[in-house]
């Protein structure tokens, strides 16, 4: 039911830091999380973590466990061995503040960037009609919880820190891609997603996708559907040329 | 100034990654599956031969179609329009730059390639080795949003696929017959449509490009179709990729005389 | 002494708290033209908003038409026992429709009917579907939209200011500990980042508390550690008062098992979607739960009952769907009496009842959750449940329209503000409370400042005062034990959680307090080790004493009030008494908040035409005769 499992926990500031060892009890149903407040309540009282909700529902406990993103309260402690030794570190790609603690403000600062939703004006109060099936594509990517894991695995800027500068992130990408599958959004941002939000930097490797807690699949059904929409726009000359003699929608602003 | 993972301000920890799963396994095997096919394909059509199986009527896709007066007799099933080709040009040039192309620029294989054959990255949350990285932004990168096109090509290649297909179903005695090879030129052509319609851009093409599916009902049940397809993209994509191989190299045996083809009936 | 440096800012409006109603005040406060500053004690977008899973309630009418606000207002007093304030009800209900749908405004993506408006569901206490929703991640969609939405109005401030944060701010990470005033009016807020340690001073004549609830003073709970009552401590001391602080409510469903998650939330869109309760024997006991003031309200029988999900005019709704303070009460009978699941719940079934498919659409954070935290398969398995602390109903005392308190210049809205959900609040009715109330509170902060001749001034000695007490924890104690304040944080939740949980008794009420008063002694001897840089020991200590002086108002009003009603439930006092309907006990505290006081007072009467709304039958189970007086059925008779 209840053993002594082994721990390496990060800890340290923006200076300097390193791996620290702990033996701490665990027990049956356990999570991560559970495991660094007991280190908290009882080996290393400051040692600091963020959390809110622990039922991965605010995406606030990002950090990385043998080496993976992953929330601490969604990783069972089931999951391992119990001769496991666990390394627990704070997100790689953020400045660190201290310990398991990141300085996640580069996502705030990119999500100012994207236009936000621009509402038809002819519609009051009450009116807005929307199918369901219409607002499905994008109510799947309104289950994030901005936990910033796929912005923290995305090699694009993890691997590349001079890219945060022109490369958004999968998060805010796939923003981009909600607000362009919005039946009612009047704004383009087509273009604007691969000149200045990167688009093209991505390689499509889904890592994105693979450590999405919400299971969204970003890449599938975010990021290459934009891909394809900058396609059109940008790279197609057929659908350029067909866009110039039939004047559809609103693209010949462009 | 380090960059990366070691890039100042960040936590500073000096291994690559504390990974303990067996993330080599991917790149690996992928690399493998990929090179293999690379080589096989370069010197299969540099061959120029043992593309067509003349009692059964089997042709290849790797050779589908021949259009060329260069091809075997009876290996034309579109005609001839093509005249002479060249000798320092495979005679296969169109139907393989078709393929390589479709797949070199498909949304999986690109994935299998970036991560195994670039390590851009080999697996996530691992370093890659590049000091700088554009991704898909720039020449010759961006090239690859032209898949559709090799979409539209694949697409054709597909339905003489399954023309070449219906031609398998030839009995040794002139009338409708059928042998090991016809089965496996249906497996095939099954995977190669699978392939070819559950494509991201096919996914586009049909219905992702709508703002408003309610308005366009029919294309919206096509885009629901090819999302379920979609799904399994990369499963299609090796799988076909197997059976492409699987199905050239019976048929080049089955040309050269090394083996003889099994008849399920006449 | 510390060496005391403080950051200052000036701003018209401070919203403590960026949950629904913080961020709906600050988007009124900003679009009324002034500088609104957000302090969150978390990131921006990870309130605990993001946990309300079900709906918003809002009388729209789109899935039954027969809805109105006269509806969603006789619900709303019916679920609270009728002890709500009447006129923040009557506003709640009228409202509600039109922030749901600004909220689409804004970007928000609820789930369609098939015409393309709204869909609304069904949930407990509501007499038609009423609840917008996004599957069962309500909140998240919520907090997202009002997220989004001050981005976008930071964008249009960039556009004219060259300044995103020109006229919006948001301070995330950083706790308020004190309110400062000038004379009786509110003069400012001291605060301190969490990540560096370093303090900050808001000057503001007005401040909006938007900061949510206490439970994290209780051991299971589904509160996040946000939950610390900040804000009504901050109001306490402040010389405001908090209402119905004896009404705490302890949501039927949570998770029981495993003990890590113990208390963790089950949407009662499970039970809204078909789910039912079962004991360990198999049977839908909740039919043997009906009280009679809901007598003939509800199904009788399980045929009935089930036939009410397809056809809801003809049939009564399941005692699944009870008030929840009904069902936490039925299932620790069930508990009690023997008959609770393995790990002291019951069971919450769905796969019996739904498709998988079906369920995993609906449901599908419900799904994940017990997937991943318990490994339990609700598509195949039964889920185990059992009560859990969720939300105080009691709070600050506001004027219904302006949302202000007693104090000039501090206002209230959401959880941390009392009087709309009188003894008990209906599933639903909270995200709308939010909107509504937010909403007014940045109008009310509007108008106050509109009218205020000068601002008012902060005394430097009032602010190292503030300093002073926000470093004491690092001041080890010269003699006697130093206090672990995680060892104080669980010996309290376990007191509370015990003694003044779901079933009181005087008594154990009385021993709580003593309990409190041991634990307000030790908690002066907290210490905390290393440095002001993101320590959580130190955020807990300052936390800790905003717990304790909460904890005693629920306590205090908890043994004041003898009688049971809504979620305060007295073991030795069962029924409900029509005496203490018309009273609210008001809490108090001095300016130190070392010691809370607690004192009756009677409520204001319910306006006629509201009283009227409301069959003779009904009230009379509820009020004194002599309160009926002048209603038309007794004045014609």
């Amino acid at each position: 039911m209840s053993y002594k499992g082994n721990f390496k926990v990060w800890r340290g500031d923006d200076t300097s830091g390193g791996l620290e060892d702990f033996v701490v009890e665990v027990n049956e149903g356990e999570v991560v999380l559970d495991i660094i407040h007991r280190l908290q309540a009882t080996q290393a009282p400051d040692l600091a973590v963020r959390w809110n909700c622990k039922a991965g529902k605010c995406g606030s406990c990002s950090a990385e466990i043998n080496g993976m993103p992953r929330l601490l309260c969604m990783t069972r402690m089931s999951v391992f061995t119990e001769q496991e030794t666990i390394t627990v570190t704070p997100l790689r790609t953020f400045p660190v503040v201290r310990d398991l603690v990141t300085d996640v403000s580069y996502n705030y600062q990119k999500a100012r960037e994207v236009p936000s939703f621009t509402p038809p004006e002819n519609l009051g109060l009450g009116e807005y009609r929307m199918k369901q099936r219409d607002v499905e594509r994008s109510q799947e990517f309104r289950k994030c919880i901005e936990c910033f894991l796929c912005q923290n695995t995305c090699h694009v800027i993890r691997d590349h820190e001079e890219n945060k500068e022109s490369f958004s992130g999968p998060r805010f990408l796939m923003r981009i891609a909600e607000l362009e599958m919005h039946p009612l959004d009047t704004e383009d941002r087509t273009r604007d997603a691969q000149d200045e939000h990167g688009l093209g930097y991505c390689n499509i490797t889904k890592c994105c996708t693979e450590v999405c807690p919400e299971h969204i699949k970003i890449t599938d059904n975010a990021l290459i559907p934009m891909k394809e929409r900058v396609a059109d726009r940008k790279y197609d000359p057929i659908v350029w040329l067909g866009n110039q003699l039939f004047r559809r929608g609103s693209h010949n602003k462009h | 100034m380090k960059a990366g993972v070691g890039a100042p301000g960040r936590a500073q920890i000096p291994e690559r990654t504390f990974r303990t799963d067996g993330w080599r396994v991917y790149p690996l095997t992928t690399g493998a599956i990929l090179i293999f096919f690379i080589l096989y394909a370069t010197v299969r059509i540099f061959m120029n031969q043992w593309y067509w199986a003349p009692e059964e009527h089997y042709l290849t896709p790797l050779y589908s179609p021949c259009l060329s007066t260069s091809c075997v007799p009876g290996s034309s099933h579109f005609g001839q329009p093509m005249g002479e080709i060249p000798a320092f040009l495979p005679m296969a040039f169109i139907t393989f730059v078709i393929l390589a192309g479709f797949r070199g620029t498909c949304y999986y294989y690109r994935k299998a390639g970036y991560r195994s054959l670039f390590m851009a990255p080999a697996a996530c949350a691992v370093p890659e080795p590049h000091k700088k990285y554009t991704g898909e932004s720039k020449f010759p990168l961006v090239i690859l949003n032209a898949h559709r096109y090799f979409f539209y090509g694949a697409l054709v290649f597909a339905c003489i696929n399954i023309y070449d297909a219906v031609l398998s179903f030839h009995g040794k005695d002139g009338g409708i017959g059928m042998g090991v090879g016809t089965v496996i030129i249906l497996i095939n052509v099954a995977m190669l449509l699978a392939y070819t319609l559950s494509c991201h851009a096919c996914r586009h093409i049909v219905g992702g490009r709508l703002k408003n599916f309610s308005k366009h009902p029919l294309r919206y049940r096509y885009w629901t179709f090819v999302s379920k397809l979609n799904v399994r993209h990369g499963q299609f994509a090796m799988i076909s990729l197997v059976t492409v191989i699987l199905t050239d190299a019976y048929i080049m045996a089955v040309a050269a005389g090394w083996i003889t083809d099994l008849r399920i009936f006449n | 002494m510390v060496q005391v440096q403080v950051e200052r800012f000036a701003y018209d409006v401070v919203v403590i708290g960026a949950g629904g109603a913080g961020l709906r005040a600050a988007i009124e406060a900003r679009q009324q033209g002034k500088r609104t500053a957000i302090v969150t004690k978390s990131l921006f977008g990870k309130a605990h908003t993001v946990m309300a899973e079900g709906g918003c309630a809002a009388s729209m009418g789109n899935v039954n038409a027969k809805d109105n606000w006269e509806v969603h207002f006789r619900d709303t007093m019916r679920g609270g026992k009728f002890l709500n304030n009447w006129r923040m009800a009557e506003l709640h209900a009228k409202e509600a429709p039109d922030r749901v749908w600004e909220l689409e405004t804004y970007g928000a993506l609820f789930d369609r009917t098939k015409d393309g408006r709204i869909s609304q569901r069904n949930f407990g206490g509501h007499t038609y579907p009423r609840l917008a929703h996004v599957g069962d991640r309500t909140g998240l969609e919520m907090i997202r939209t009002m997220q989004q939405k001050i981005v976008s109005l930071q964008q249009e401030d960039f556009e004219e200011h060259g300044d995103y944060e020109a006229m919006l701010k948001v301070f995330p990470e950083c706790t308020i500990t004190e309110l400062i005033k000038d004379g009786d009016r509110i003069s400012g807020a001291f605060a301190y980042w969490r990540d560096s340690g370093k303090f900050l001073l808001f000057e503001t004549p007005a401040i909006v508390l938007a900061t949510g609830g206490i439970g994290k003073s209780f051991k299971v709970t589904s509160n996040s550690w946000e939950y610390t009552g900040d804000g009504h401590a901050l109001a306490l001391r402040a010389g405001a008062t908090l209402i119905n602080m004896e009404f705490v409510q302890f949501h039927p469903t949570g998770m029981v098992w495993p003990p890590s998650v113990k208390g963790i939330l089950v949407t009662e869109g499970v039970r809204g979607d078909g789910g039912v309760l079962k004991n360990s024997t198999g049977e839908r006991f909740m039919f043997g739960y009906i009280p009679d003031v809901f007598k003939g309200q509800y199904a009788e029988t399980e045929k009935e009952a089930d036939a009410w999900y397809k056809d809801q005019d003809n049939n009564r709704r399941t005692p699944d769907l009870l008030p929840r303070d009904e069902v936490a009460r039925a299932i620790n009978s069930e508990v009690k009496a023997g008959r609770g699941s393995p790990h002291g719940g019951v069971f919450l079934d769905i796969a019996s009842r739904l498709p998988a498919d079906e369920i995993r659409r609906r449901l599908p954070s419900m799904y994940h959750q017990f997937k991943e935290l318990a490994d339990v398969d609700i598509t195949s398995q039964p889920m185990e449940v059992g009560p859990t602390c969720h939300y105080v109903m009691g709070g600050v005392e506001v004027d219904p329209d302006t949302a202000s308190s007693v104090v000039p210049g501090l206002f209230a809205a959401g959880e941390v503000a009392g009087g709309m959900h009188g003894s008990n609040r209906l599933g639903g009715n909270s995200l709308s409370d939010l909107i509504v109330f937010g909403r007014r509170a940045g109008l009310g902060a509007v108008s106050y400042l509109d009218g205020l001749a000068e601002r008012p001034t902060i005394s430097e000695s009032d602010v190292d005062d503030a300093a002073n007490r926000a470093v004491a924890p690092f001041d080890w104690p010269t003699e006697g034990q130093a206090e672990n304040p995680y060892t104080i944080h669980a010996e309290l939740q376990q007191s509370m959680n015990d003694l003044v949980g779901i079933i009181r008794k005087e008594e154990e009420v009385q021993q709580a307090l003593d309990k409190l008063v041991e634990l307000k002694e030790r908690a002066r001897f907290v210490a905390v080790e290393g440095r002001r840089e993101f320590n959580p020991g130190w955020h807990l200590s300052l936390d800790l004493r905003n717990m304790l002086l909460v904890s005693e108002c629920v306590a205090k009003a908890a043994l004041m009030r003898t009688e049971s009603r809504g979620g305060h439930t007295r073991d030795d006092f069962p029924g409900m008494d029509a005496q203490w309907r018309n009273t609210l006990l008001v809490c108090s505290s001095d300016e130190r908040g070392t010691h809370a006081e607690v004192a009756a007072k009677p409520q204001e009467p319910m306006r006629e035409d509201l009283l009227e709304l409301f069959e003779l039958s009904e009230l009379e189970k509820y009020y004194t005769d002599e309160e009926l007086t002048q209603h038309s059925g007794r004045a014609g008779q």
